[in-house]
């Protein structure tokens, strides 16, 4: 009987070939822009997260001074080299230290200048980064105790000195300074926040503060914690030997602050999933506009089709069965749309990530919600027609003009 | 849910197919009221071909409508044979009129953009007689009135006369007990109309089948072997000396 009623409505579908695809191309309308508004969310935080991750996920820094307003009038004490000893000696389940004083300068290589960020810091940097040398080698220890004026690059400013050419063993020119080169970093590319990670040029600590800051401030502490163990304990545990160590009574509030990179990464995580869920319920509404379309279409399709409702009722159908057809004939519209919705919304989310270079995650949850949903439209809009065209009174239906 | 009777016709072979007890039938209330039927009795037996005439608003529509189980008396009873139609719900009439009756209309009513073979077949369908021996079925009552060949025409494809032997197949294909056909002729010119009669009066001659038609027509009404006039609600007169008869 189920198969019946199927086949019934699946040949007035064909008959109707072309006002049927008007009617569910609402729905697929619908499908496909709740698919391709979630799976561009989707794919845009992963994005964001794996660009955090790049930056080191559990990873910390330290800088003079508080954010906000209010704060800033005065300076603060800056960070120095035994505060650095004191966090190694001090605090437990670290990876790596690292203290990073950096600069804007212009760096020369034959008649070629390049605006770039100087980085005044040690071999642990590297590692605090996840950062990886492309060519040549790290700093060694005897050239950092020393402060040797030698340099690591990153991609950016190699391939805006040299080109093509390798520059380990050249020597470039930082300021007034002479320089080696000892290394190229690995490529982070952009971070999350727009700026090129590839855009420095790191030298020893001991040469940043002799040659090019000319004093023994430190600008920044970078560290990340050991895996498995908590930014969180960690992070309160610095506050508290700084605390200590720049005296500053119980009452008063901190004149440095601690970063987690796990909180910028969930904040900005947050932010893209909310911006998600606001675009998927837009394309929802477009869904349930698709849904009233279908209603509408079935009613103008239950009078036109008055005097066929009719003869089936004299020929002895049932008001169920008459009912039955015309509400799965809207379930069939719908689910028809929900699917070819399903197939456009994946294959253009496929194609736009592509296109945006962000990740391409299907959530398969998403689509099953998306498919009951518009098979859940089908029998909400296509009741109320049905149930009309089930309550017409044969002799008045036969006499429809 | 039963088909109501199926079991109870056996009793009552001499009984008449359709009787008529003072059938009252009333439309609107009030000062609006028209009564459309003032308790008519009738009564038809298996095998007869009768010719129903009047004129417009003298009842018989109202007559067709309540034979063929669409419509239900205000007042009196309408038995089917020999049961009670008047107490049956809606959906026990439907099956009442899936299982014992077919139609025939003036304007054929043939589902449009549906091949002539899908359209004989639509009855089956609700009776649940399954594909193949649906297909075999519709294709029988087509040949019976003479449309081999034209099975998978669809109405617009076919002229007036052609269209309405459609609607013959599909009234026959379930070999009802039945038959009600309202001025069948109605829309067909004259040569046509002869040839519809001629298949209406085999299927009662060779078939059995009860045959009760509304026609305007006295060259049609001939082919009864009886014929009920209607004036005003009643009965005007009820002639039995028909060539069948």
């Amino acid at each position: 009987m189920y198969l019946q009623t199927l086949l019934i409505a699946l040949s007035e579908i064909r008959r109707n070939a072309m006002r049927s695809f008007l009617t569910i191309l609402g729905i697929i309308i619908g499908v496909s822009a709740v698919i391709i508004m979630s799976t561009i969310g989707q794919g845009a935080t992963a994005k964001v997260t794996a660009d955090i991750a790049k930056l080191g996920s559990n990873m910390l820094s330290i800088r003079t001074g508080q954010r906000g307003p209010g704060r800033s009038s005065e300076v603060a004490r800056p960070l120095e080299l035994s505060d650095v000893e004191a966090i190694e000696r001090d605090i437990e389940n670290l990876e790596a230290v690292a203290p990073m004083s950096s600069t804007g300068l212009t760096v020369v290589y034959g008649n070629v200048n390049w605006a770039t960020s100087i980085i005044g810091t040690t071999d642990k940097y590297l590692d605090v980064r996840d950062w990886e040398i492309d060519s040549g080698r790290a700093f060694t220890q005897s050239e950092m105790r020393t402060g040797k004026m030698v340099c690591i690059m990153g991609g950016t400013v190699r391939k805006e000195l040299f080109g093509g050419q390798d520059p380990v063993n050249e020597k470039i020119r930082l300021g007034r300074q002479s320089c080696k080169v000892v290394g190229v970093l690995k490529s982070k590319g952009l971070s999350s926040f727009g700026s090129d990670q590839d855009d420095i040029v790191m030298i020893p600590l001991q040469a940043f503060q002799r040659r090019i800051s000319g004093n023994r401030d430190i600008g920044r502490i970078y560290l990340s914690v050991n895996e498995g163990a908590s930014t969180d304990t960690a992070r309160e545990e610095i506050s508290r030997l700084l605390r200590e160590r720049r005296k500053i009574r119980p009452k008063d509030a901190d004149d440095f602050s601690v970063f987690d990179m796990k909180e910028v990464s969930d904040t900005m995580a947050g932010t893209t999933e909310v911006l998600t869920t606001l675009l998927s319920a837009v394309a929802a509404v477009s869904l349930l506009v698709g849904g009233i379309g279908i209603m509408n279409i079935m009613l103008v399709s239950v009078t036109e089709r008055t005097r066929e409702i009719g003869v089936r009722l004299a020929i002895g159908a049932r008001e169920y069965e008459v009912l039955m057809q015309f509400l799965v004939e809207a379930v069939v519209l719908s689910t028809l749309g929900g699917i070819i919705g399903i197939l456009f919304g994946v294959s253009s989310s496929f194609g736009l990530t592509k296109l945006l270079k962000i990740p391409f995650v299907l959530d398969p949850f998403m689509i099953a919600i998306a498919f009951i949903f518009s098979t859940a439209i089908g029998v909400i809009f296509g009741f109320f027609p049905a149930r009309k065209a089930a309550r017409l009174n044969p002799i008045d239906a036969l006499r429809h003009e | 849910m039963s088909v109501p009777m199926s079991n109870r016709n056996k009793g009552n072979s001499t009984a008449p197919l359709l009787e008529f007890q003072a059938v009252t039938k009333v439309y609107g209330m009030g000062l609006a009221e028209m009564k459309a039927l003032r308790g008519v009795d009738l009564s038809v037996n298996e095998g007869e071909f009768v010719a129903v005439m009047g004129p417009s608003g003298s009842g018989k529509s109202t007559c067709m409508n309540i034979l063929g189980c669409l419509d239900i008396p205000t007042d009196g009873n309408y038995l089917f044979k020999g049961v009670e139609t008047g107490t049956l719900s809606r959906d026990q009439r439907a099956l009442l009129r899936r299982q014992y009756l077919g139609f025939i209309f003036q304007g054929y009513n043939l589902l449009g953009r549906t091949s002539a073979v899908e359209n004989v077949e639509l009855p089956l369908l609700y009776r649940r007689t399954p594909a193949h021996r649906r297909r075999e079925l519709a294709m029988e009552a087509l040949r019976t009135v003479g449309l081999d060949g034209l099975e998978k025409h669809s109405p617009a494809e076919l002229s007036g006369g052609q269209q309405q032997r459609v609607a013959i197949a599909r009234a026959i294909v379930t070999k009802p007990s039945l038959l009600l056909a309202d001025e069948p002729t109605g829309n067909l010119d004259t040569e046509r109309s002869l040839e519809i009669m001629d298949l209406l009066a085999s299927f009662n001659r060779d078939l059995g089948i009860t045959i009760v038609m509304v026609t305007h027509e006295r060259d049609m009404a001939a082919y009864a072997g009886r014929i009920i006039k209607f004036k005003d609600g009643l009965v005007a007169s009820d002639d039995n000396s028909g060539r069948n008869a």
